[in-house]
């Protein structure tokens, strides 16, 4: 239940991989035939995942995950208008952009970070306002990682079309379970992860729309058309390629299966009394659920699911060694009361409806005992607003 | 995931000694909700003034649970004198050690024990409010760094990070942290350091002692007035002077609601807490 960390490669994704480690084991940039025919199989890869996103397959580059592809954006586009010094963002993004923001930003870049509301939603006027005269690069994620919570990238986009300003997005949790057009679209860059949609770990995919300046981060020889220097991870392509194909394949019937399953074990959870869902209802990933059990901590509540083989996250400070709780739970001011005692699940096409039955049965009697030895719940309980018209917030 | 000793696990998954004692000798209570991690220690003291119970509440993770439950283990049995000279050192070997990142959820221990002394000799609450503020985050004292730093030999700014937080969230005080460490380990003694009561005189509030502050004083002055007009109040942000509300019940469809904010629950907080509180409304 932990799918958007990572997710258990398809069986098929392992079949389609296995040759290129054995009997296709030729470099594709080589000259000769024993070479060339696995450089078709990158072509066809490309292909699949172009297909997966609406664009050419000359749009698609291969690197090593998402983090590298969304480097690769930002620092392409400071590199390729040398004159720009100015970024756009928002607090929610996923460290890959958000700490090489910060970083850019101690280098002498200026860099808004946008806010976004209670529901985790951005204001596209807002982001509008926000871009000046030497603005390089809006970037905005598509589906927030934590919550769930989709942005209006196209929408986006336009905007940043219209003033002629590049527009990058961190699809990682988007692909496959949101349906993208780039070529019907003004987005200039996308970054996804292989491991994300059932491909192996170490693949990633930077889309550039043609016509885009564009900079290489990795330098050095010509392979993606000069755009991304080193030897093609060709297994890994392979099973990108093939994972895409899946995703466009099953999207639609994956969805609904895996936000019934969602649905479900939400509607279970707020059962138990002061639990909440983060981020806005209608406009979710249809897998993930923040769901934040008031005065306790979250790392208690993941190290009992954990004992009980249950796998989640969690946005508490304790489990990551920072001090803080989740960035994203507090710039959406989510309460101190909640933001600590936040579990993510996220969920994949092979979950099943026993491992709900599973969270289900437990959690009640997890919340409860860790409630018992809280020094804030007694206080609660003594004080809590029952009376009628009280809404949750 | 943190790699924790089997002792750990087993005082975290079976914790001993949960709870409150109602009439207890010793009330001790350190942490807050806002900084993620609370625990409250009570203790009965018997005919001979030595430790009879003991027991506790914690809001946090699986090593404050464990230390928390340990202690209270810890302490039974003991004279105030024996249970005054205990520290984190302590309550950490106890445990066969604890992640370098959570050795704070062990000082916070140490903390609440002497903080739960001290309420029965009938001193001052907050030792931790002598000396400068040096983390404006977690109100860590360049008195506690000092304190913590020669008990543990630390001499890292990490060290002291992972053992009192300080430095842990804005980041922007570690340079400060790092001179008290230069200095301290050059020319200060090399005995611990003792935290002595307070002065009588009025000290700026730490951030954590006016959240803690702004929490008790929405639940004891503001909360019941609202409950009984059939609202509520949840404090939802502390930033600096700022302190971010949302209405709740029928306070939130309230045409006076701004009246209530500034005129009720501002003006209690600057009476309780501090003049240069701002409230602020956060719409769900």
């Amino acid at each position: 239940m932990d799918n958007n960390a990572t997710t258990q490669a398809a069986p098929e994704v392992v079949a389609a991989m296995l040759p290129f480690f054995g009997e296709y084991y030729g470099n594709p940039s080589s000259m000769h035939n024993f070479g060339g025919q696995v450089g078709a199989k990158v072509d066809a890869a490309r292909v699949q995942v172009a297909q997966l996103l609406g664009a050419s397959p000359e749009e698609i580059v291969f690197t090593s995950c998402g983090t590298e592809s969304d480097n690769t954006a930002l620092n392409s586009a400071l590199a390729s208008q040398p004159g720009k010094r100015h970024i756009v963002t928002t607090r929610v993004e996923h460290p890959a952009v958000l700490n090489t923001c910060q970083n850019l930003a101690a280098q002498g870049y200026e860099v808004t970070f946008l806010k976004v509301d209670r529901q985790g939603n951005l204001d596209l006027e807002a982001v509008a306002e926000a871009i000046r005269e030497d603005t390089a690069l809006v970037s905005v994620m598509w589906a927030n990682n934590e919550t769930g919570v989709i942005f209006p990238v196209p929408e986006i986009a336009e905007i940043c079309a219209a003033k002629g300003v590049l527009f990058h997005t961190d699809a990682v949790q988007a692909v496959g379970k949101v349906p993208i057009d780039l070529a019907g679209s003004a987005i200039s860059m996308l970054a996804l992860s292989g491991h994300k949609l059932h491909a192996p770990k170490g693949i990633g995919v930077l889309y550039i729309r043609k016509g885009t300046p564009f900079v290489p981060f990795i330098k050095g020889g010509h392979q993606e058309h000069g755009r991304r220097a080193g030897t093609e991870n060709v297994p890994y392509i392979i099973g990108m390629g093939k994972a895409a194909e899946l995703a466009r394949v099953r999207m639609d019937e994956e969805n609904s299966k895996v936000k019934a399953l969602r649905d479900r074990l939400e509607a279970g959870l707020l059962e138990i009394e002061a639990t909440m869902v983060n981020g806005d209802p209608d406009r979710r990933l249809p897998n993930t659920s923040s769901v934040s059990f008031e005065y306790v901590e979250g790392e208690s509540i993941l190290l009992h699911l954990s004992s009980l083989g249950i796998c989640a996250s969690s946005g508490s400070a304790c489990t990551s060694g920072s001090l803080e709780p989740s960035h994203v739970l507090r710039a959406m001011g989510v309460p101190f009361t909640a933001a600590h005692g936040s579990i993510r699940f996220s969920l994949s096409v092979y979950n099943t409806e026993a491992d709900v039955d599973h969270v289900l049965e437990h959690m009640p009697g997890i919340i409860e005992r860790l409630r018992a030895m809280s020094p804030f719940w007694a206080t609660y309980q003594k004080t809590a607003c029952k009376t009628p018209g009280y809404v949750e917030p | 995931m943190w790699e924790y000793t089997d002792k750990v696990k087993k005082y975290f998954t079976e914790p001993v000694n949960v709870g409150e004692i109602p009439d207890a000798d010793g009330v001790g209570e350190v942490g807050s909700l806002a900084c993620g991690d609370a625990l409250k220690l009570t203790f009965k003291l018997d005919e001979q003034g030595r430790i009879a119970d003991a027991k506790f509440q914690t809001f946090g993770c699986a090593s404050a649970i464990a230390s928390s439950s340990a202690l209270t283990e810890m302490v039974k049995g003991m004279t105030l004198e024996e249970a005054e000279k205990l520290t984190n050192k302590d309550i950490a070997e106890f445990l066969g050690g604890l992640p370098k990142e959570k050795m704070h959820c062990s000082v916070m221990g140490e903390e609440a024990l002497q903080a739960a002394i001290r309420n029965y000799k009938g001193l001052e609450p907050l030792p931790s409010a002598e000396g400068e503020v040096v983390c404006q985050c977690f109100g860590v004292t360049d008195k506690e760094i000092e304190k913590v730093a020669l008990n543990n030999d630390l001499h890292t700014v990490e060290e002291i990070t992972n053992f009192t937080k300080a430095g842990g969230g804005c980041g922007d005080c570690q340079e400060k942290i790092q001179e008290i460490l230069d200095r301290l380990w050059n020319t200060a003694p090399q005995q611990p350091v003792e935290v002595t009561p307070p002065a009588a005189k009025k000290k700026k509030l730490t951030n954590i002692q006016k959240m803690k502050l702004i929490e008790e004083t929405l639940e004891r002055e503001v909360r019941p007035a609202l409950k009984a007009d059939g609202g509520d109040i949840e404090l939802i942000d502390i930033d600096g002077d700022k302190v971010m509300v949302s209405l709740r019940g029928r306070c939130s469809s309230c045409a006076a609601s701004q009246a209530t904010l500034g005129q009720f629950v501002q003006s209690k907080l600057r009476e309780f807490v501090s003049e240069d509180l701002e409230v602020e409304e956060v719409k769900p």
